[in-house]
């Protein structure tokens, strides 16, 4: 069975629910406090969701200098899988891991209810398992939710098919993007596939009696993506 | 020594604060004004007598920490 690291900042809050979701879908999770500097033992990472280090400065701003991420970058560099969602989304964009960055809602209220989204490849850990225009329904908690990044990386990631997951309506109609984010970009991820960025949380739906199972397919895509560590 | 930090979104990328600043600016009458930018000042007080030195170092600190120079621009001034 491969290990996941589920990495812990002070201010993470949604740890518990990531390591819930994976050991459903048959992975198993470890906390690790964010002053780790060893992961070896762990086929992949996820940054869950919350306000590491506060959110201070900008989000993610200090936790992109934590001990664990040194290991994170190795990861990426590796190509082993690392998923950043929400809060953990944030901080890869931070330490430069996936481009762009995630700033304040257009409209500047916190945004906390179910969202849909297109599945837009399968070319990432987090799509793996997915069919490409599947929409799911998956719970959007983030006041910097909105994605922003210079012209020409937004060119590249839509030239490259990095962008994974993409806002829509219960039909899959692109009719606008409930935090301004740039092309309603809900999720991307690296050229090799492995790192991604979610802003929604799937973690958060992975039951029916949660409202919704359509985080299920992305996260099981995640764990489908873990090679096991060589002893 | 102590340094002013300004930092701003740069020009072109969402700044949801300041457009809904500059609509609120045009509300209230002030129909001169164009674009409104959000950003953060920082007072960085730090030891050493050599200003070059000092801001040369600020500046590095902007780049790695201070600043997200994917999103941000940021200047820096002396204070007296």
């Amino acid at each position: 069975m491969s290990r996941v690291a589920v990495a812990l900042f002070p201010g993470t809050n949604c740890e518990q629910d990531v390591v819930y979701a994976l050991d459903l879908l048959g992975a198993e999770a470890d906390l690790v406090w964010h002053r780790e500097t060893d992961l070896s033992g762990a086929a992949g990472i996820v940054l869950p969701g919350g306000f590491a280090h506060g959110d201070y400065l900008r989000t993610g701003a200090i936790a992109r200098f934590s001990p664990i991420m040194q290991e994170v970058e190795r990861f990426a560099v590796a190509g082993r899988p690392v998923l950043g969602i929400c809060n953990g989304f944030q901080i890869l964009c931070e330490a430069g891991l996936l481009p762009g960055a995630l700033v304040a809602n257009r409209d500047l209220r916190f945004i906390c209810r179910p969202v849909h989204v297109r599945v837009e490849t399968t070319g990432s850990v987090l799509t793996r398992h997915a069919e490409v225009g599947a929409v799911l329904r998956i719970p959007l908690n983030s006041y910097e939710g909105n994605y922003v990044a210079p012209p020409q990386e937004l060119d590249s990631l839509e030239r490259t098919g990095r962008v994974v997951l993409r806002y829509v309506d219960e039909r899959g109609e692109a009719t606008g993007s409930p935090n301004g984010s740039a092309n309603r970009i809900a999720a991307i991820t690296n050229a090799t596939g492995n790192v991604a960025g979610v802003m929604p949380h799937p973690e958060r739906a992975v039951e029916d009696v949660l409202g919704s199972a359509d985080g299920r397919v992305l996260l099981e895509s995640f764990v489908a993506s873990l090679q096991p560590v060589p002893a | 020594m102590r340094f002013l930090v300004s930092i701003s979104r740069r020009d072109g990328l969402a700044d949801p604060e300041g457009a809904t600043t500059a609509r609120a600016l045009r509300d209230l009458g002030y129909d001169e004004v164009g674009d409104v930018h959000f950003g953060r000042t920082i007072l960085v007080e730090v030891s050493g007598d050599d200003v070059d030195t000092a801001r040369s170092r600020i500046d590095e600190m902007c780049r790695r920490l201070l600043a997200n120079p994917v999103i941000e621009d940021f200047t820096i001034e002396a204070l007296p």
